[in-house]
């Protein structure tokens, strides 16, 4: 028996590890290297189980390896540095009230994707949630465009883990009873008392899970004790890095690096709803992003390839890279997996790929290639499994 | 019945000219919760170190080579139906197939269970 996919060799390169790393190790977690950092890939309950329990209960993931930066304008304004960033994301920046988050991603002169991003409001600055493989890029990326207006600070003292699941808010409020009011993507400053001690954190009511959740931004030297404390209710199971990814993909989320890239547009990538009608043509502050021109043009006569969700009607799961044929026997190669695996609430295999826009319509059948033989695939809507955010 | 081990965790239980061919309690353990089963067709003959089958777990795919050469003769279908029994009894009812083994010193290289043990230690 032999692997046909691996994670990364250990040995790539030195691998950094997150203040979690010995509560990974006590709890049974499989650590493997991502992204720069050992990283438990799961625990011994398995990735069934994880996925599964984080639907019906609450799941702690930990997600310090991403990277977090506030951006504060000089002028001491919001509005500047969401104004600075505007130059950068085709997001909406300067309509995120205090106190609420929005997605973004950050582009390039050619339309594509360099990271996405969280963006929130807290008030008198913005805090950035970036991805672990692009952050120092993206930390260069805002110094090179946004250092006449604004100070970028990275929080490496930060730990930054993720509660989620339909329990989440019942285990959170507990220990913050802040928390319990916010809606889905309100995001700032909280206290959660953890043995008759308050901690400052920075909570979103967010994740990337498709369920009801929270991030909670920790510093470092607590995140321990919080995680400790969260693990010691019975509602909530450790999850590691595999069950994150199946359910990021029933719920139909881009994963940076698979789905979206350097070389995928924000209309490609069927983000659309992430662009506000104030940046497209027509707005009131239309442009002024990388890509515009190449991205807002999509916007008016379509991108010729569309990201769409794909179904199976057998149980053998399509990987990433599998090739995508308009029929059983064309050789025409049409398109790609992009992310592709088994997703354990529907018990069914689940993808997302990239098609010729004609051929994205749901309902429209294709087929991959998989292990030489041509297996049928249906474009789906998404998300697979309903969300359950609470908005 | 003897029973063999590759270095790549395949178990082989020879009965007489046939070889049952099943992956490991090691392997299942290594690749997690299993998902998917593939089987290759009764009658193919394969050719030794031929990807014969594939096991798929939530998160990867790995092929399950043929330990030796032979004409399979049989393929267990209740795995097929419930991969989880790669999980819950590897050396057992999650066997994969049967082989009418060709060459019998396809056999010498394999190890017993004392060696796989001290392969897997």
């Amino acid at each position: 028996m032999q692997a046909a996919e691996r994670p990364s060799s250990p040995a790539d390169t030195a691998l950094k590890r997150v203040p979690l790393h010995d509560l990974h190790v006590a709890r049974g977690g499989k650590i493997v290297p991502f992204a720069g950092y050992e990283m438990p890939v799961q625990y011994a309950a398995g990735v069934l189980k994880e996925h599964l329990h984080t639907r019906a209960s609450a799941g702690l993931f930990d997600v310090s390896h991403m990277g977090q930066i506030t951006l504060t304008a000089k002028s001491g304004k919001v509005e500047d540095a969401a104004r600075a960033l505007e130059r950068l994301v085709p997001q909406d920046i300067l309509a995120v009230p205090r106190g609420r988050q929005r997605y973004a991603q950050f582009t390039n002169e050619a339309g594509g994707i360099l990271d996405d991003l969280m963006v929130a409001n807290f008030g008198d600055h913005l805090f950035l949630v970036v991805n672990a493989a692009c952050k120092t890029e993206d930390e260069a990326h805002l110094r090179q465009h946004l250092s006449d207006v604004c100070i970028i600070e990275p929080l490496p003292d930060r730990a930054l883990i993720a509660l989620q699941g339909p329990k989440a808010v019942e285990v959170l409020s507990k220990h913050a009873p802040t928390v319990a009011a916010m809606r889905f993507m309100d995001a700032g400053a909280h206290k959660v008392q953890i043995s008759g001690r308050a901690i400052d954190c920075f909570v979103s009511r967010s994740g990337y899970t498709g369920e009801d959740g929270f991030e909670i931004s920790v510093p470092a030297s607590d995140v321990e004790r919080l995680a400790t404390t969260l693990l010691a209710d019975p509602a909530v199971l450790p999850i590691g890095l595999g069950a994150r990814d199946s359910l990021r993909l029933e719920a139909g989320l881009c994963l940076y690096g698979h789905d979206i890239d350097t070389t995928t547009t924000p209309v490609e990538g069927a983000l659309e709803w992430s662009v506000q009608k104030s940046r497209r043509n027509g707005g009131a502050r239309m442009g002024g992003f990388p890509g515009a021109d190449i991205i807002l043009k999509e916007f008016e006569t379509g991108a010729s390839r569309r990201r769409v969700g794909l179904r199976t009607e057998g149980r053998a799961p399509v990987r990433e890279h599998a090739s995508l044929y308009a029929s059983e026997t064309s050789a025409d190669k049409i398109g790609t997996v992009t992310s592709g695996g088994f997703g354990p609430t529907l018990n069914a295999p689940v993808a997302m790929g990239y098609l010729p826009t004609p051929l994205s319509t749901e309902g429209t059948i294709v087929f991959a290639d998989v292990r030489g033989q041509r297996l049928a695939l249906r474009v789906s809507a998404m998300p697979f499994v309903p969300n359950g955010y609470k908005r | 019945m003897t029973t063999l081990f590759t270095s790549d965790h395949e178990w082989l239980q020879i009965d007489g000219d046939v070889a049952t061919i099943g992956i490991t309690d090691y392997a299942q353990t290594q690749l997690g919760d299993v998902v998917f089963v593939e089987l290759p067709k009764v009658g193919r003959t394969l050719k030794k170190a031929e990807a014969a089958a594939v096991v798929e777990s939530v998160k990867a795919a790995s092929d399950v080579y043929a330990p030796i050469a032979g004409e399979v003769l049989e393929v267990n279908d209740a795995v097929a139906a419930d991969p989880s029994l790669v999980n819950s009894d590897p050396g057992k009812a999650a066997w994969f197939f049967k082989l009418r083994i060709a060459n019998k010193s396809d056999l010498d290289g394999l190890m017993d269970e004392a060696a796989y043990k001290a392969h897997t230690a």
